[in-house]
């Protein structure tokens, strides 16, 4: 047992119980950071940040929504929009927040590839990323069904018929997965579950795990530098700060992080209130009608790029049927990300600036990305159909390519 | 980083207090998201018409999703100027069904003409008067106003106020 | 600098993104109508001026009052809802207002052809008439007739309405509004369903569902968006037809205001929260610089 002495003030009395100095070094005033990064390396932050609101307008709007059929889209459209005291700005926020953490988790996401910080001991830091992207995905996929929407209903019939696909359990577990032979009370339900309750817990144990996965490889820099940790902090704790190649996470980091996300706030929350269409499709304003799909329906903007893969493959091949292809592809484009570190056969940890060809494969990444995107959102009809095939194969080919660019990498590739 | 302040830090603190501003209108709004909504509010008046109630007659109707006894005296039922409310020439007792003692619904006995609360015992009289048992206080009575021969739950009338200046 | 070319970078990815996914991707989906023509110049002009007093007595010789209502005359309708529902398959609609809020070749096309002018001519015709019977005169002069009618509805009508009166007259016979205090329809369901082939849909949330652009091309010619769809054309002049959208945003989207204003004030709370955070961030790394 420890022991316990008179104490000499609140912070000493909290500190022989419960360790708190020691706690705030490890955590706070001794967690060290490199110095020469850039704003981009506050993302993690700003989506903390956006989690939060997420979770705090959830729980405003929790305590007025009603997960039934015939009141969900009533309690959301009336009485929190209408009747609530600020219930629109909980629903508005909740929305943008949701748009806006997946633009950060792509913005962080393709940071870390570009900064090579998903290898070298890196590797759980990026798959713990990429479980936190997929379980965001769930979160919103199960979330926009709740307003119980014409979108709602509908991206509900279709992503759940998807797993019709499976072979030989396909049509049995499109049922399970409902609780219904059709999109019902039972499937609204069940998903209000996951979205309210079981994604949220896990998403939190998730980023706890990300968060320490973080600390025995230590934080990336702009330059791949490997940095001896101990030497520069010992610099920084004698007086050296200016010569130490670290800084502390308070306040060093976090103080620009509040800054980057103040100011991320003022844009925020003009999208809230002027400008919230892109992250709250008016064709949701519409009742669900089981009977009646509407002229157009498409997922959110973030679910564009695999969803246009899905569809990219609008030809059977031998006898393989377009959909299944589609489905495959559309299954593999969801794990490839995660298979980067394995692929990445290179160990250099570099920007990709100085990578050669990984900073092309890089840049044709993102330009692939956004051709998959916005073909994702027009019909896919005539040439768009072809755009979108060419596009998923490129997708595709870069994956399977990149083993080859990375394995016989130099230090200075140029 | 155990090296210590030797300024105040003036900068930090405002942040911290323009932070906590912030904060503190958030939390209004937050309160204000629990205040009940104006359907709940505007559905706290219930209007009753006495009328066609008959002398000893007592009815239970449903105010603010609460109990309200309506009980038309009769003759052999003590008169109690501090709490009857007195609609033409009949006296009424208008008292909301709650036991003051820990909120049970009383039961009317017709033959002693009192009530009496299931789960402790606690008897109150005609006029709601608590006259055994733990019951604190009488039945508590409703805000109400008279509007010829109704009676309208949820407003303040004069004559309530006055009933309430009795007490 | 190094950190605003990489902003810059940032930036200008996330617009290409948003504007393919949104501004242009929804001129693809949505392509481009005609303005609104709120001279409704598919209809014929006569030319004749309507006679008020004429046009009274042309009025009741020509039973419009067997259907329509006349409130603000002492003529309120003689049936109920329920029967209206049943007999015409809509309640028919008082005419008090309709000489204010309806555009006046509207009006006179309509009565001498309503299929024609309501644009359903696909669902109407002979085998299968329209509810209102179209006037053929009285013997005399078929359009001066109708001039004459029309005249006497613009005179009695009233000089101005207020918006949600003039949605309930224009509207509400087939559309409810349930958010506006639990405001249905008085036209029963199964009716209007075997009239119309399908239920109109309660507008209270339409404001969101639909654009401003859209509501205007789509209120003054349903056909436009929707072909063969069986929502009437409506014959609101433009200024009605804005005061039903008023009416339509101040349920549907009854906080815009106050979103707007509290909006700009978060905003400028974070604007003058970035400051002091920029500020305390700089005295904290000037000792590491």
């Amino acid at each position: 047992m420890a022991q316990f002495e008179k104490a000499n003030g609140i912070v000493d009395w909290l500190d022989q119980r419960l360790a708190i100095r020691t706690l705030g070094r490890v955590l706070m005033t001794e967690y060290w950071i490199p110095k020469n990064i850039n704003f981009l390396w506050a993302m993690g932050v700003v989506l903390i940040t956006l989690f939060l609101l997420l979770v705090v307008s959830g729980i405003f709007l929790l305590m007025y929504y009603k997960p039934d059929v015939h009141q969900a889209f009533d309690s959301v459209n009336y009485t929190i929009m209408h009747e609530v005291a600020y219930g629109w700005l909980w629903r508005h926020i909740h929305g943008v927040a949701a748009s806006a953490t997946f633009l950060v988790i792509y913005i962080h996401m393709l940071t870390a590839i570009y900064y090579g910080a998903y290898k070298n001991g890196r590797e759980i830091i990026w798959i713990s990323g990429m479980m936190l992207f997929g379980m965001f995905s769930a979160a919103a996929f199960s979330g926009y069904m709740l307003p119980w929407g014409q979108m709602s209903y509908w991206a509900a019939q279709v992503i759940t018929n998807l797993f019709g696909g499976v072979p030989v359990i396909g049509e049995a577990l499109v049922v399970w997965i409902r609780g219904d032979f059709a999109v019902a009370d039972a499937t609204l339900t069940r998903f209000f579950m996951l979205h309210v309750l079981l994604l949220p817990l896990v998403i939190m144990l998730v980023i706890v795990i990300h968060f320490y996965s973080l600390r025995l490889p230590h934080v990336s820099n702009e330059l791949g530098e490997e940095l001896d940790f101990e030497a520069e902090a010992e610099k920084y704790k004698v007086g050296n700060k200016k010569e130490s190649k670290v800084v502390p996470f308070w306040p060093m980091f976090l103080s620009k992080d509040f800054y980057i996300v103040s100011v991320f706030m003022v844009f925020f929350f003009y999208l809230v209130s002027f400008h919230f269409n892109f992250a709250m499709d008016p064709i949701n304003f519409e009742p669900a009608n089981a009977m009646k799909t509407p002229a157009h329906i498409y997922p959110e903007w973030y679910f564009l790029w695999s969803y246009e893969i899905l569809r990219g493959f609008f030809f059977d091949i031998g006898p393989l049927s377009a959909s299944d292809i589609g489905l495959a592809a559309f299954g593999f484009a969801n794990v490839a990300f995660f298979l980067l570190p394995l692929l990445d056969k290179s160990p250099i940890v570099a920007p990709a600036s100085q990578r050669g060809k990984f900073n092309i494969w890089f840049w044709v990444l993102i330009a692939d990305l956004i051709i998959l995107t916005v073909y994702g959102k027009l019909p896919a009809t005539g040439a768009n159909a072809w755009v979108g095939f060419f596009a998923s194969m490129v997708f595709i080919g870069l994956f399977v390519a990149l083993p080859f660019i990375t394995k016989n990498e130099k230090r200075r590739g140029a | 980083m155990a090296v210590e302040q030797s300024r105040r830090d003036f900068l930090g603190m405002a942040f911290g207090g323009v932070a906590a501003v912030g904060g503190v209108f958030a939390l209004g709004a937050m309160k204000a998201s629990w205040d009940p909504l104006p359907s709940v509010i505007s559905a706290g008046f219930t209007t009753v018409d006495l009328s066609p109630m008959e002398m000893g007659e007592i009815r239970t109707i449903e105010w603010r999703k609460l109990p309200v006894f309506i009980l038309k005296k009769s003759s052999d039922i003590a008169k109690n100027s501090a709490r009857d409310v007195v609609v033409g020439d009949a006296s009424y007792t208008v008292v909301i069904g709650l036991c003051t003692h820990l909120g049970c619904i009383p039961s009317w006995r017709p033959r002693t003409q009192d009530f009496i609360c299931a789960c402790h015992g606690g008897v109150f009289d005609a006029s709601g008067v608590n006259t055994f048992g733990p019951p604190p206080r009488p039945l508590d009575i409703p805000p109400f106003k008279i509007d010829g021969t109704k009676l309208v739950l949820g407003e303040e009338g004069p004559e309530y106020a006055k009933l309430v200046g009795n007490a | 600098m190094k950190e605003l070319k990489i902003l810059a970078v940032v930036v200008f990815l996330t617009a290409i993104v948003y504007i393919g996914v949104e501004p242009y991707a929804h001129s693809k989906l949505h392509p481009a109508v005609t303005p609104a023509d709120f001279q409704f110049q598919d209809l014929e002009r006569t030319g004749k001026v309507g006679d008020a007093a004429r046009g009274a007595e042309t009025f009741m010789m020509a039973g419009c009052i067997g259907c329509h209502g006349l409130e603000s005359q002492g003529m309120p309708f003689s049936m109920d809802n329920q029967s209206a529902s049943q007999s015409f398959g809509v309640v028919p609609p008082d005419l008090s207002s309709a000489g204010l809020i309806y555009d006046e070749t509207f009006l006179a096309a309509l009565i001498k052809n309503p299929a024609k002018a309501l644009m359903v001519e696909h669902k109407f015709n002979e085998a299968n008439p329209h509810p209102m019977t179209s006037f053929y005169g009285l013997g005399g002069d078929l359009d001066q007739e109708v001039a004459d009618i029309v005249a006497y509805l613009k005179s009695i009508a009233p000089a101005s309405m207020s918006s949600v009166e003039i949605f309930d007259d224009a509207c509400l016979r087939c559309h409810g509004m349930k958010y506006d205090n639990g405001k249905l329809m008085p036209t029963e369901a199964d009716a209007i369903l075997a009239y119309m082939g399908t239920i109109p849909p309660d507008l209270s949330p339409m404001i969101r569902a639909r654009s401003h652009s859209f509501l205007e091309t789509f209120i003054n010619n349903p056909q436009k968006h929707l072909e063969g769809t069986s929502m009437p054309r409506v014959g609101l002049t433009k200024e009605a037809q804005l005061q039903v959208v008023d009416y339509m945003e101040s349920i549907g989207d009854s906080k815009k205001e106050e979103r707007e204003r509290v909006g700009l004030y978060i905003m400028g709370y974070f604007v003058i929260l970035s400051i002091f955070a920029y500020l305390w961030k700089n005295k904290v790394w000037r000792e590491v610089k």
